[in-house]
C-alpha cells in the first residue's frame, strides 16, 4: 500500500541496519524528540536491532505525558462541572491526574468526549449553545495550527460558549534544555518531521551552531527512523554537526508558512511546566490577550488549582539519559503504567513503560538497552 | 540489565478495582479492566475459576456436556456495514459455544428496548437475528421483552443465551496450549472494530469496510471431521488477537509468539489504523477464530479452514514457545521484536 509498505520493507531495513553497523566505531547516544518515532521504534522493534554501542534515549516528545499534572488537575475540574462539554484527545482521557482521570470524571457524571479535531468542539459548541464547550489543546508545534484555527473560528463566529484550555510545548527550547543539562548525554537529535512539516527547519540552525550537534529532521515510519538515525551517526563518525532533512517528502526549510502565521496570531510563547521535568523557559503557547476570552482557564477560574508534581519519581534524568528507569526508587513500586507518576511511565511509549513491558519477558533479549539506556 | 528481580504477579494486578470507585467504560471493553472486575468482583461473588475463564462454560448433565453462554449485544450503530446487531447478536454466542468445540443448538434472545424505537426497525433487527440463526443452524426457542424509558436505554439492547452440546473425544479449553502448538487465524483480521469505528465517528476511508460479522461453528466442525486435535480455540473479539492471545498464555502459562508479516491485515484497515494510531492487534473481529494446534498437524489445519469460505482467509500466524509464559512476543515486520500487551481499556486514538 502506497506510503506504508515502502517504508516498512524489511529488505531495505536490513540495508540501512548493515550500514549503521559498518558506521560506528564508538558508543553513541541519540535522541529522538518526538513520542511518534517512539512508537515506530518500539512497535517495531528498532532499538533491538540497533547495534549495542548505539544508545536511543526516548525524548520527552510525548505531548500527553508531558502535560503537567497541573494543568491535568485543571482539566479535570472543569470537565467534572454540571454546565461543561469537554472534548479531547483519545489519548488524554487516561492520564492520571492528583486523584482520578478523564475516564473516572466521565464515570461520574462528566460530559467528557473524544474528538478526532479540535473543529469537532465547534461543532458540539453551536449544537448546544447551553452548554459550555472546552477543548483540551495540547500538543506540540504540529497540532497547534489547527488548534489555533479554531480558536479563530470561535472568534469569527462569536461563538460565546466555546473555550479552549491551552497547553501547547514546544520542541527547540526542550533542545535547548537538555543541551544546557551540565549532565548532558544527548550527542545527536532526531528531530521530529511533523513539528517541521508546520514550522519549518529554520529554528534548528542556531541550535546546531550552538551546541555543536549533529539535528537530523526525521520521519514516523520504520525506514524513515532508521535513515535518521544512520545520517545522525554519519555525522557523528565524521565529526561534523550539520542541520539534515532525511523527511523531505513532509518537511521544507520554510515549513507551511500560513499555519504558523495562524499560530502567531492566536498564541503567545510562555514558560510551561513539562511533567516529570520541571519548568523550560519560553517553552509554551498560551492564547494571546487579543483571544483571551477563549482561555478556559480564565473563564473557569481554575488557576488557584496548584499541584506538586512527585518528589519520588526521578523521570526528568530517565527523560535525559542520565538513569535507568530501574534506578528509580518509584520503579515498578509506587509507579506503574496504571498509577504512573512521571511522564515516561504515563505513555505506552515512554522509556519507563517500555521497560516495564520488557521486563515481563524473561529472555534478556530486547531488554539490555533500548528501551533506555 | 542491572536490578532487583521484581514481582511479576504483583504488577499483573495493581490495586484492582480499589482505584475505580466508579465502573468505567473501560471494564466493557474486553481489556485488562474487564479482567480484573471479572476477577475480583464477579467471580468472589459467583463463584468460579478465574484463572481459566473459557468463552463458554462446559457442564456435565447426566454424562452429557452441555456448552453454555451468554452475551449482551449494546453496538451502536445498530446497523453497520457488513451487520447490524440482531445478525451480531447471534454470531457472538453461536462462536462463543463454537470456541469449547461445542455444536451450537438453542438460542435465546432478550430484547431491552427503548420506548421510541421504530417498530418497524424492530422488525427489521428481528428478522436479521432470525436469518442470522438460521444461517448458524440454530433455533431461537425462548424470548423475553422489556420496554425501558425513553432515554434510559440506546433504542435496543440484545441479550442471547446459547447451549450446545460438546462432542465425545473434544477438549478444547484455555488452558491447553502448549509449547510446540500452532497458532493460526482463520482470516484477516481489524475488519469488524474499523467497520463499526468508520461509521461510529463518521470517518471516511474511501472504500467501505465490511464487518466480518459471521458464524465460525462451520469452521470447527471442518476442524473436528478432519480429525485436527485442537487445543484452544478463542474468537478474538473485544481487545482482539492481542487480548485473546494474552488470556491464553495466562491460562496455559505458555508463551506465545507472533509473525507480524504472516498475520493477514487487509490494506483498510491498516490504513484506518495507522491514521488513527490504532493497533490492528487489539481491534475487534466478530467471525473470526484463533486456533491452536500442534505443530505436525498445522500445514493440515490451515488447508481445512481455507477450504471453507469462512476461513478463506486462514493462516498460520505464531506458536506456543515454553519461554516467558503469560507474555505474547511478535516479530515485527523489520525483524525486531516486541511485547504485544493486554489492552488496559478503551482503545484511543493517539494524538502523535
Amino acid at each position: 500500500m502506497k506510503y506504508l509498505d515502502e517504508y516498512h520493507d524489511p529488505d531495505l531495513a536490513a540495508r540501512l541496519l548493515d550500514e549503521i553497523r559498518d558506521i560506528v566505531t564508538q558508543p553513541w547516544s541519540l535522541m529522538e524528540v518526538c513520542g511518534g518515532q517512539t512508537h515506530t521504534i518500539i512497535r517495531n522493534g528498532i532499538d533491538q536491532l540497533l547495534p549495542d554501542a548505539v544508545r536511543m534515549i526516548h525524548g520527552p516528545g510525548c505531548p500527553v505525558c508531558v502535560t503537567p499534572l497541573e494543568m491535568i488537575d485543571r482539566a479535570l475540574a472543569i470537565a467534572a462541572r454540571p454546565d461543561v462539554i469537554f472534548c479531547s484527545f483519545g489519548d488524554m482521557l487516561r492520564v492520571p491526574g492528583s486523584e482520578r482521570d478523564l475516564f473516572a470524571v466521565r464515570s461520574q457524571g462528566g460530559d467528557v468526549r473524544v474528538v478526532y479535531s479540535p473543529l469537532d468542539a465547534v461543532q458540539i459548541a453551536r449544537d448546544n449553545p447551553d452548554r459550555q464547550v472546552v477543548f483540551f489543546g495540547i500538543g506540540f508545534e504540529t497540532t497547534a495550527p489547527a488548534n489555533a484555527m479554531t480558536v479563530h473560528l470561535a472568534r469569527r463566529e462569536g461563538l460565546r460558549n466555546f473555550s479552549m484550555l491551552v497547553s501547547h510545548v514546544l520542541v527547540p527550547p526542550a533542545i535547548t534544555a537538555l543541551m544546557e543539562s551540565p549532565t548532558r548525554q544527548v550527542q545527536g537529535f532526531l528531530a521530529a518531521g511533523h513539528v517541521c512539516a508546520v514550522m519549518g527547519m529554520r529554528e534548528y540552525a542556531p541550535l546546531v551552531e550552538r551546541y555543536r550537534v549533529p539535528i537530523v529532521v526525521t520521519g514516523f515510519e520504520p525506514l524513515d527512523v532508521l535513515d535518521g538515525i544512520r545520517r545522525t551517526l554519519v555525522q557523528l563518525e565524521e565529526g561534523r554537526a550539520e542541520l539534515d532533512n532525511a523527511y523531505p517528502r513532509a518537511v521544507s526549510m520554510d515549513g507551511n508558512i500560513p499555519a504558523q502565521a495562524m499560530v502567531r496570531d492566536v498564541f503567545t510563547t510562555v514558560d510551561r511546566a513539562w511533567r516529570g521535568i520541571g519548568l523550560i523557559p519560553d517553552s509554551g503557547w498560551a492564547l494571546s490577550e487579543r483571544y483571551a476570552d477563549f482561555d478556559a482557564e480564565r473563564r473557569f477560574d481554575v488557576s488557584t488549582i496548584r499541584t506538586q508534581e512527585s518528589a519520588v519519581c526521578r523521570g526528568g534524568e530517565v527523560l535525559q539519559g542520565l538513569i535507568t528507569p530501574l534506578e528509580c526508587p518509584a520503579f515498578g513500586s509506587v509507579c506503574t503504567p496504571r498509577g504512573p507518576l512521571g511522564a515516561p511511565m504515563v505513555s505506552s511509549e515512554g522509556a519507563c513503560a517500555a521497560y516495564y513491558a520488557f521486563r515481563r519477558l524473561d529472555a534478556p533479549a530486547g531488554a539490555g538497552h533500548g528501551g533506555g539506556p | 540489565m542491572s536490578g532487583e528481580p521484581l514481582d511479576i504477579e504483583g504488577w499483573t494486578c495493581p490495586a484492582p478495582l480499589r482505584d475505580s470507585p466508579t465502573v468505567l467504560l473501560g471494564h466493557g471493553a474486553g481489556g485488562r479492566l474487564t479482567a480484573e472486575l471479572v476477577e475480583h468482583l464477579f467471580v468472589p461473588a459467583l463463584g468460579g475459576d478465574a484463572t481459566a475463564l473459557a468463552d463458554a462454560a462446559v457442564v456435565d448433565v447426566d454424562g452429557v456436556r452441555i456448552a453454555m453462554t451468554t452475551d449482551s449485544f449494546v453496538v451502536r450503530p445498530r446497523w453497520f456495514p457488513g451487520g447490524n446487531i440482531g445478525a451480531l447478536a447471534v454470531n457472538g454466542t453461536v462462536n462463543d459455544l463454537a470456541m469449547v468445540g461445542a455444536v451450537p443448538l438453542y438460542l435465546t434472545a432478550g430484547f431491552i428496548v427503548e420506548e421510541g424505537l421504530e417498530t418497524e426497525e424492530l422488525g427489521r433487527l428481528s428478522a436479521a437475528l432470525g436469518a442470522a440463526a438460521r444461517e448458524a443452524q440454530v433455533q431461537v426457542v425462548a424470548g423475553d421483552t422489556k420496554v425501558v424509558d425513553r432515554g434510559h436505554g440506546d433504542g435496543v439492547y440484545i441479550t442471547t443465551t446459547g447451549v450446545g452440546l460438546v462432542p465425545a473425544g473434544v477438549d478444547i479449553g484455555p488452558t491447553r496450549a502448549q509449547p510446540g502448538d500452532a497458532v493460526l487465524v482463520s482470516g484477516p483480521i481489524g475488519v469488524h472494530g474499523v467497520a463499526v469505528l468508520s461509521v461510529r465517528e463518521g470517518l471516511e476511508f474511501g472504500t467501505e469496510i465490511r464487518s466480518d460479522c459471521q458464524p465460525v461453528s462451520s469452521l470447527v466442525a471442518d476442524l473436528r471431521t478432519a480429525g485436527i486435535d485442537v487445543h484452544v480455540l478463542r474468537d478474538p473479539t473485544r481487545g482482539g488477537v492481542a487480548a485473546a492471545l494474552n488470556e491464553i498464555a495466562g491460562s496455559s502459562r505458555v508463551g506465545v509468539e507472533v509473525v507480524e508479516r504472516a498475520i493477514p491485515v487487509p490494506d483498510e484497515v491498516r490504513a484506518a489504523c495507522g491514521f488513527l494510531g490504532l493497533d490492528p492487534l487489539v481491534v475487534a473481529n466478530e467471525g473470526k477464530l484463533l486456533a491452536f494446534v500442534p505443530e505436525h498437524q498445522a500445514d493440515e489445519a490451515v488447508a481445512v479452514l481455507q477450504a471453507n469460505p469462512r476461513g478463506a482467509g486462514a493462516a498460520r500466524i505464531g506458536r506456543v514457545v515454553a519461554e516467558h509464559p503469560g507474555v505474547v512476543v511478535a516479530r515485527t515486520g523489520i525483524g525486531g521484536t516486541r511485547v504485544v500487551d493486554l489492552p488496559l481499556g478503551e482503545q484511543l486514538p493517539r494524538i502523535c
